[in-house]
Order: structure tokens, then C-alpha cells, then sequence
């Protein structure tokens, strides 16, 4: 199902386009290498500031669709973004370009970790990762929670879905599968309710197509 | 290095290696707001259920990928490492990555063609506030092994305000978690 080369519409001339999968595969890795603790960042800096493939709108609208899908976030990212340029080839090149070397380095890094495993110091330095892995989590979350403000739900209800997804798998340990199933359901139900409430009969398209 | 590398299952059997292959496959589609989001179901999956791994095993697998260049995903990947090798490591990362990457093949292309449908706007309001509660769990089972150690919880603490507060890049953090854990946590 190869889809031709598609052309990005944009009404910004300064933008510039990839010459080639092999071009993504080599930019996608050198963001990979670049992101300790999180690619995002990095990502931001390479395609929007450096090579000038997108502006800073499309980014933010790429990146709220890579994260709501299911799915690695950053891998999503790629893939669209690979998708839209070169097609199928683009995806895999992006998502190989963002994978492997990495992947190989992790796997080099754990396998020294359970030589080393036994040494004290060296498993107390990984417990204060971990713990600080921990923080760098909760505090993703704390600062996406300033997003809900515009969400259509309203913060209440948004503020009781993620409570109630907290305790459930959080703190009772169900399995998630029935969480999102569920509550996923109910709260995409609510949305589709307010939004249709809010919606002009005729109202023009809020956000342009990147 | 020999070929046995990739026949070597650490004790389980293929149907076992299968049976990984198509959990892994079912959180792929559940991984709202990202792959650690299924690090709670994962944990209760390999380590509470089967005992394939250890708590600590698993902590210190997630902990490696964060501390490593490259996204955060590749956890996954050493989970896959640590239960049945070679084989283990295609089961996951093949079963986290496919249904999720043709799903966003499919919706970016769907979306190039009409953005501003209410069931997509709908499916992405709806969610959010999970993807928050399933991030707030995944940090709170992170915190399991060290809950008892003073230090360790200060650290989870002084982490979350320092990158609520800063722009601090986390390798730092990262780092002064190290130097923190290797002086107080052996």
C-alpha cells in the first residue's frame, strides 16, 4: 500500500523538505542519541529550529495526535511524520533511524548491569535512578495536568477520570485493559456530548490542516 | 557470541514466547499517552503473575533506558531481553510496536484528509485525563523498591519539583540520582 510522496500544504515558504528516506533515518538518529531522559526536547529543536521541516504548530498538533494514540509517543511521532514525506519507506526509516542504535546500546548497558549487579554501589546508583525516574514520571504528568484547563471535558471531570485511573491501576492493580476499555469509553462519550453541544451548526474548521 | 543465542528461551517454551508476543500486542493498543503508561500491567504480567523477572530486575530495566540515549520505549526491549533473550527481545518489541505503528499510519493519513471530525476531537479530549492517571501510576509502582529508604523518597520529591519548577535537562537529574544512590542507597 505505497502511497506516492506526498506534498506538505503549507503557506510557509521558509520550510524546507527532506531530500530522502535515508535523510530521516539519519536525522531521526542523530535526535535518538541526543535524548537522554526523553526525546521530545531534542526532537522540537531538530525538525522545527534546525532543519526546518515543520513549524512550531504542526510540531504541537503532530505531537497531541502521538499522544493520544496508542502507542509509544515518540515512535508514533516518527512514523506520521516519515508517513507524510516518503510513505511507508519514510515511517521505517524514521522509526529504525530513532530504534536501533539506541536498542543497542541499552541491551550493551543492562547486559554490563547484571555483571555488575552484585557491586553495591553500582545497585544503589541504579535505585537513585530509578527514584529519580519515578520523579521525572509524576512530574510529566503534573505539568501535562495544566493542559486539561482547555480540554472539553471541563477540569472537573477530567480531574475524576485521572483520579479514578490512579487508583485503579495504580494503587488496586487492575488490568489496565479494562480500565481504558471502561473508563476510556466513558470519558470519549462525554467529550463527543460536549462538544457537540458546543458546536456552531455551521461553524468553520477552528484549527487550519498543517 | 554462538547462534544458541537466539534459541536460548532462559527456561521458557515457545508458546510461552508467543503467549509474551501477543500480551505485549494487547498493551501496544491499550499504551495511551505512551509506552510506560502499560509499565504498571507489564509489572503485574511478568513479574507478579508469571515470575519471569524480579521487582528489582524490572525496576533497574526501566531505570537503564531512562539513564540511556533514545527513547524510553527501548525498556521494553531489555524486559524482552531478560525473560527469554534473543527471542524474548523480538516478542516484545515486535508485539509494543505493530498494532500501534499501523495505527498511526492509518489515522495520520486519515487525518491529513479531514481534521477537524468530532470523533477524532473526541477521542483525543476524552483521553487525556487518563493518559495523566495511567503516568501518576507507572511513577508511584516505580517507587516501589525504594519505598522504605528516606533518600530514595527525597529524590522522587526534589526530582519532581526541580523539573516542575525548572527547565533543567533530566540527564542531570539522572546523573545526581547516580552519584545520590551510589553514596546513600548501597
Amino acid at each position: 500500500m505505497a502511497e506516492p510522496p506526498t506534498q506538505v500544504p503549507s503557506n510557509d515558504n521558509s520550510l524546507r523538505q527532506p531530500a530522502s528516506w535515508a535523510e530521516l533515518l539519519r536525522v531521526f538518529n542523530r535526535m535518538a542519541l541526543q535524548g537522554f531522559g526523553g526525546v521530545l526536547p531534542i526532537a522540537h529543536h531538530e525538525l522545527v529550529e534546525r532543519e526546518r521541516w515543520i513549524n512550531a504548530q504542526q510540531f504541537v498538533e503532530l505531537l497531541t495526535i502521538s499522544q493520544v494514540l496508542p502507542g509509544p509517543n515518540i515512535v508514533n511521532f516518527a512514523i506520521i511524520f516519515g508517513d507524510r514525506f516518503f510513505g511507508w519507506r519514510g515511517a521505517a526509516a524514521a522509526s529504525a533511524g530513532l530504534l536501533v542504535l539506541p536498542m543497542v546500546i541499552v541491551l550493551a548497558l543492562a547486559m554490563a548491569y547484571q555483571h555488575l549487579a552484585d557491586w553495591p554501589t553500582v545497585a544503589g546508583a541504579l535505585r537513585g535512578m530509578g527514584a529519580v525516574a519515578a520523579g521525572l514520571i509524576i512530574a510529566t504528568a503534573l505539568k501535562l495536568a495544566r493542559a486539561l484547563k482547555r480540554n472539553s471535558l471541563g477540569m472537573p471531570t477530567s480531574f475524576a477520570l485521572g483520579a479514578a485511573t490512579l487508583v485503579m491501576v495504580g494503587f488496586l492493580r487492575w488490568p489496565m485493559v479494562w480500565v481504558v476499555l471502561g473508563l476510556g469509553s466513558l470519558g470519549m462519550a462525554l467529550a463527543a456530548w460536549r462538544l457537540s453541544e458546543q458546536r456552531p451548526p455551521t461553524g468553520p474548521s477552528e484549527e487550519p490542516q498543517p | 557470541m554462538s547462534a544458541s543465542i537466539w534459541f536460548d528461551l532462559h527456561g521458557l517454551a515457545w508458546a510461552d514466547v508467543l503467549q509474551l508476543c501477543l500480551h505485549f500486542m494487547l498493551l501496544s493498543m491499550l499504551a495511551v499517552g505512551g509506552a510506560i503508561t502499560t509499565a504498571p500491567d507489564m509489572q503485574r504480567y511478568l513479574v507478579a503473575e508469571h515470575g519471569w523477572m524480579s521487582d528489582a530486575q524490572f525496576t533497574a530495566g526501566v531505570a537503564i533506558a531512562q539513564a540511556a540515549p533514545g527513547p524510553n520505549i527501548l525498556f521494553v526491549a531489555v524486559m524482552g531481553w531478560q525473560v527469554a533473550g534473543a527471542a524474548g527481545l523480538i516478542a516484545t518489541m515486535v508485539g509494543i510496536l505493530g498494532p500501534s505503528s499501523i495505527v498511526a499510519v492509518l489515522v495520520g493519513r486519515y487525518r491529513r484528509r479531514r481534521a477537524d471530525s468530532l470523533a477524532l476531537r473526541a477521542f483525543t479530549a476524552g483521553l487525556a485525563p487518563l493518559t495523566l492517571g495511567l503516568l501518576l501510576s507507572t511513577g508511584w509502582i516505580l517507587t516501589a523498591p525504594v519505598r522504605q529508604h528516606g533518600v530514595a523518597l527525597a529524590l522522587v520529591a526534589g526530582t519532581v519539583l526541580l523539573s516542575v519548577r525548572s527547565k533543567l535537562s533530566p540527564m542531570w537529574l539522572i546523573a545526581a540520582g547516580a552519584v545520590a544512590g551510589a553514596l546513600a542507597l548501597t
